[in-house]
């Protein structure tokens, strides 16, 4: 690899930004065949890097190189035609057009008149496919895909100019295991032809897996490059946030109260069917299961945005039936929901508000709401939970994603709730905040709490979990308690194979 | 977060400043292009400026907060005029003339039910159906429009009532009668905004719909209820400026939809929702008057003045675009 030039070389890259260094003096390179990871946490300055690399920002200082040929990028066009292209973690694509028209989007072969030549396009586009394997052709509907063959789609684009490099944004961040195994075919593809690779992902796993070299940022600065294959992820983490994440399997225990939460043969429609279990007070019951297999429609039923075919849900051994949030918050079952900027928070407000959102109805002093109390709340749980933003009147959006997601949990607790369903607590969240995520939820619940937590991610199950309910397509396949569970056996119960059958 | 401050204050303080800016260069250029000696900036003729905003301005409060919301109401202009409608003609009506002059607070009452109602169909057809808005409320426009002609044909209506007229044309502290509406309906709303679980659902409701929800926030009567309230001050607006005219033709209030949404917009509210203010959009409505008295001052006609505020809102948008880009980018890091 020595005696190989770069593929791409980034060197003394700086970027501020009004009161911020954003980049300070960074160097990056990605050789030809290389699969080349760039970690960080949020806001470590990844993407920022990758918008002075795709032309979306000019640096102040540093310089491009491409095949060591100095370039200046001033536009996602430029770039591309230096070769050098983005699969972005949030697809860009139209719906309604073709696979072949969303490929060759603005590039359109044509004939006299503007009129598009199809059968160029058509032939054009199988000839790529092909090479990328996939089951569907140029005359599909983009809309009829998957997002994993959408991603695929987008992949191709890239492939229509011969690239030099391929940068991947979180790639797989939707994707389940099948369809992880295919993209890293392609990206193995793609290094077997020379093409530098850099792979921005917060999963170690995946980067363990599939990358050569890994380089580090944090805080703007560049922290170092580590060969893969000499590391290990403690090494990585501690790079990273300078200090280590702890893993290790929940072996906590105290005492737990009554049950909180119990349902019993809760199915809806063709979502999930006949799902049975109950959640104690002062435990954390995760719930683990491929993308698809029910478990945020179960959380949904629960919380009321659902109306389930059948079944009953008990609360302190009660009935009671859900038919709205408003319901399900009147009752004390709070869910903080998986796509916490789509769901969880409304952006554009600031963060006392968004906390007090549910209950400013009761906080009111006369016709309108008590400043001081919403305040005071906000203080609380800002000290509470260790919320860090300059004050209240900070917009939510500006927060980094570990303090919304706070700001979310604040909401709930402030209420009080019997039940907190926590669906995929840490999705894009830095690993710093990730462990104190997970710290709180484990705190939550020797407090008294009755916790759910849904996640796709196995060590973060294993890590807050007192029991385990495995599912696969919409049904309960297992239930684990935390000293019973092995990886293998979760594994096989989430993929279908019962654990009556292996044991 | 200073930054950030800077652009609230030139986006929210931006209309103030338009203002003034109309204000110095008509002064100026009415000096020299007049049609009549008087000065522009006289101060009878500020009064009648606020007066003469109040129609549009009244309707564009209750703009400004479904818009927030994230719908828009097309049908306030024939809202207005069939309130308008009810509100003459109900003086006419033998029981109501039987009443003498306590006829007055009862036509009013009509008036405004009127508009309530109507505008609860609107709410009521977004919540349940869940058409967008603009296609419900296009509807109704075209609908209620109907009602306006059917109930009296293309004639107008007409009834004075000098009782009327006089306190419609009565000044207190140097503000005529229409003017205090506007204001009081201004505070009363800007209270209602930024005060209120209302105001607070609404903001929410509009910059994150799916949110909302999952607070426990309901959508749909929150929406039905903003409707009404829309309907309530098209119809107060009709209230306010028929009492003093007396006749109502059938194509009145016509466009008044779009003047409202002008000033509105101006005033800096986003036709995305999520964002807005009352404040503001008194100042969208003041500007608007001021352009249109302006230009009328220095000799222009009205298609001038349509085609210049025409360019100055392209214009406002484009400017509020790239404020609004600058933030994005600075708070991008």
């Amino acid at each position: 690899m020595t005696d190989q030039i770069p593929a791409l070389r980034l060197e003394g890259i700086v970027k501020t930004f009004p009161g911020v260094r954003a980049l300070d003096n960074v160097s990056f390179e990605v050789m030809p065949g290389e699969v080349h990871a760039l970690m960080g946490e949020n806001g470590a300055g990844k993407s920022t890097l990758m918008k002075v690399l795709g032309g979306i920002h000019d640096p102040d200082e540093g310089q491009i190189y491409i095949a060591e040929k100095p370039v200046v990028m001033t536009s996602p066009m430029q770039a591309k035609a230096n070769g050098v292209v983005f699969i972005h973690q949030e697809l860009s694509l139209a719906d309604e057009l073709s696979v072949a028209e969303n490929i060759f989007l603005g590039e359109l072969p044509r004939r006299s008149f503007g009129r598009v030549d199809w059968q160029t396009l058509y032939d054009a586009t199988d000839a790529i496919l092909k090479t990328l394997n996939v089951g569907f052709n140029a005359r599909t509907r983009l809309g009829d895909l998957s997002i994993a063959n959408q991603q695929m789609v987008e992949i191709a684009r890239a492939l229509t100019v011969d690239p030099r490099a391929v940068i991947f944004d979180e790639p797989t961040a939707s994707l389940t295991d099948a369809e992880k195994v295919v993209l890293f075919k392609v990206i193995a593809d793609l290094q077997s032809r020379g093409v530098g690779v850099i792979y921005i992902s917060h999963r170690m796993e995946e980067i363990f897996k599939i990358t050569d070299r890994i380089s580090v940022l944090r805080d703007g600065q560049y922290r170092g490059t580590l060969n893969t294959a000499e590391t290990n992820e403690e090494e990585v983490t501690h790079l990273m946030i300078g200090r280590k994440l702890d893993l290790s399997r929940n072996e906590s225990h105290h005492e737990m109260g009554d049950v909180a939460l119990e349902v019993r043969n809760l199915s809806c429609g063709e979502l999930f069917e006949d799902v049975s279990f109950s959640v104690r007070r002062g435990e954390v019951l995760g719930f683990y299961g491929l993308v698809g297999a029910g478990r945020t429609e179960i959380a949904e039923t629960i919380f009321g945005l659902r109306d389930p075919s059948s079944g009953q849900i008990f609360l302190n051994g009660e009935e009671v039936r859900i038919h709205s949030p408003q319901d399900a918050i009147r009752r004390g079952i709070s869910l903080v929901p998986e796509d916490r900027k789509a769901q969880g928070l409304v952006l554009g407000m600031n963060c006392r508000d968004n906390m007090t959102l549910p209950q400013v109805d009761d906080m009111t002093a006369g016709p309108f709401v008590s400043d001081g109390a919403e305040v005071a709340i906000f203080d609380q749980y800002r000290d509470k939970l260790d919320i860090r933003t300059p004050g209240w009147r900070q917009l939510v959006g500006n927060l980094s994603g570990g303090n919304q997601q706070k700001i979310v949990i604040g909401k709930w607790l402030s209420m009080h709730p019997e039940v907190l369903i926590v669906d995929e607590p840490t999705r894009g969240i830095d690993v710093g905040s990730k462990s104190e995520i997970h710290n709180l939820i484990r705190e939550l619940a020797a407090q008294g709490y009755a916790v759910i937590v849904i996640s796709s991610e196995m060590p973060e199950v294993l890590h807050v979990s007192d029991r385990i309910v495995a599912m696969f397509s919409g049904k309960v396949m297992r239930e684990f308690t935390s000293e019973e569970v092995t990886e293998d056996s979760l594994i096989q119960a989430i993929s279908g194979i019962s654990g009556d059958k292996v044991a | 977060m200073n930054s950030q401050f800077r652009v609230n204050l030139i986006k929210q303080g931006g209309i103030w400043a338009f203002i003034v800016v109309e204000l110095i260069f008509f002064s100026v250029a009415g000096e020299l292009l007049a049609v009549t000696d008087k000065a522009f900036m006289d101060f009878d003729n500020m009064l009648l400026l606020l007066k003469q905003s109040a129609p549009i301005g009244i309707i564009a409060l209750g703009m400004t907060i479904i818009m927030i919301n994230g719908n828009i109401d097309l049908s306030v202009g024939a809202i207005f005029a069939l309130s308008a409608i009810v509100l003459l003609d109900s003086m006419t009506w033998p029981f109501m003339a039987a009443l003498g002059d306590w006829a007055i607070p009862l036509a009013w009452g009509f008036a405004l039910l009127t508009g309530v109602v109507l505008g609860a169909v609107n709410g009521f057809i977004v919540w349940k159906t869940g058409v967008d808005a603009f296609i419900v409320t296009l509807g109704s426009m075209l609908g209620f429009r109907g009602l306006v002609f059917m109930y009296n044909g293309e004639q107008p209506t007409s009834h004075l009532n000098w009782t009327l007229v006089d306190f419609a044309e009565a000044q207190f502290l140097g503000l005529h009668t229409a003017t205090w509406f506007l204001l009081v309906a201004g505070l009363l709303l800007w209270l209602l905004m930024t005060r209120t679980v209302h105001g607070r659902n609404a903001y929410a409701i509009g910059n994150n719909r799916e949110a909302a929800v999952n607070a426990g926030i309901r959508v749909g009567p929150h929406f039905l209820w903003n409707f009404m309230l829309i309907g309530f001050l098209a119809a107060l607006s009709a209230v306010v400026f028929y009492s003093e005219s007396g006749s109502v033709n059938p194509n009145d209030g016509m466009l008044y939809e779009l003047w409202a949404i002008t000033a509105v917009v101006l005033g800096g509210t986003k036709l995305t929702g999520g964002y807005g203010s009352i404040v503001s959009t008194l100042g969208g409505v003041i500007a608007i008057q001021l352009l249109r008295k302006g230009l009328g001052h220095i000799g222009a006609d009205t298609q001038t003045v349509n085609l210049v505020i025409g360019l100055i809102l392209i214009t406002v948008l484009f400017l509020d675009r790239q404020l609004n880009r600058k933030g994005k980018e600075e708070l991008k890091t």
